[in-house]
């Protein structure tokens, strides 16, 4: 979903640049508190793989593909504030070093696929798993579900900033239904990859992904003596 | 955390993991990737706004649309242009990480 110049006008490229300043801002202070020295190293892996990811485009049918985002997949991994920093590092990359993203439009890629991906994604697996049982195999499919309700939001955001700041005069019903519906479909690519990530480290180390830690603590303290610890 | 898990994965090896993973993922794999555009650039296409796009800044650049200049073989070409991206972004996103976290120990203060 990398938005390249041009498709939105000045104003608003300053306008999410802007946001994005703020956003990439508060994100550095609130890492901090998710930041040691074991989880900073990860966050720095994480970014890689998220950026590895990136370059594998799917088929999603009709000539098109998608690719992973992994706003949702970071956050779970290492929580919010660090996965918007960790999208952030990747996008910006990205932009210069491999012309992919506009340069004026870094801010909004950085809203469309650092924040908004991040704070969708983390919220409904967090929601998730506040309502479900507390059990360590529901971080995949709660992160799962997030990452693949992250993609048509983002979607949404872009028509959204298209209906205040496009540069072409096209429809709007027409594009937020197209940009929807093919990104219901990459949803659910990024839903199986993130399912598949999430996964592999919770079956080795489940202490090391920040949305399980509240899942294992919480169970560490339920007094059963017959049941140990998954 | 309990120490009571029979053994526990180093984070050592759990990280040399991931590290291989994504370079072989953005080396290797990534020649295999679908050439179709993506979800936007189809949209645009079909929607009639991709013309708006204008140049990238650093469209001339040695890794643009990452492919590394000079290197005539394709699959190579692009291979090291994923390992080289990879490469930078675990070194600066994790540098970031390492001067925002929080240090246990009294380390060296950059920040």
């Amino acid at each position: 979903m990398h938005v390249p110049d041009g498709f939105l006008d000045a104003p608003t490229s300053i306008a999410t640049g802007a946001v994005a300043v703020v956003a990439v801002g508060v994100a550095l202070r609130g890492a901090r508190r998710e930041l040691d020295d074991k989880t900073a190293p990860l966050a720095g892996l994480v970014a890689a793989f998220v950026f590895a990811t990136q370059m594998l485009n799917f088929p999603v049918g009709a000539g098109t593909s998608g690719h992973l985002m992994g706003g949702a997949l970071a956050a779970v991994l290492v929580g919010p504030w660090t996965g918007v920093l960790c999208v952030s590092v990747v996008l910006i990359v990205q932009s210069l070093l491999f012309a992919d993203g506009g340069i004026t439009a870094l801010g909004t890629n950085i809203l469309l696929m650092a924040v908004t991906t991040v704070v969708v994604g983390w919220v409904v697996s967090r929601v998730l798993l506040k309502v479900l049982p507390k059990r360590v195999g529901l971080v995949a499919p709660a992160a799962a579900i997030g990452a693949f309700v992250s993609v048509p939001a983002a979607a949404l955001v872009f028509t959204a900033l298209y209906a205040v700041g496009g540069t072409a005069d096209i429809s709007l019903t027409t594009l937020a239904t197209a940009m929807l519906g093919w990104h219901t479909l990459i949803g659910l690519g990024e839903g199986v990859i993130t399912f598949l990530a999430v996964g592999a480290i919770l079956s080795v180390r489940p202490d090391l992904v920040y949305a399980a830690r509240g899942v294992i603590t919480e169970r560490d303290l339920v007094i059963k003596p017959k049941e140990s610890v998954a | 955390m309990s120490e009571t898990e029979k053994k526990r994965v180093p984070f050592k090896w759990v990280a040399v993991v991931i590290a291989v993973v994504a370079l072989l993922l953005a080396g290797v794999v990534s020649y295999y990737a679908s050439a179709h555009p993506d979800g936007l650039e189809y949209v645009a296409g079909r929607t009639g706004f991709l013309d708006s796009a204008s140049e990238h800044g650093t469209a001339d650049g040695p890794l643009a649309d990452y492919g590394t200049k000079g290197v005539d073989n394709e699959r190579l070409s692009g291979g090291l242009a994923g390992v080289i991206g990879t490469v930078v972004v675990l070194l600066l996103a994790g540098g970031l990480a390492m001067v925002v976290r929080r240090r246990s120990s009294s380390s060296t203060d950059e920040a």
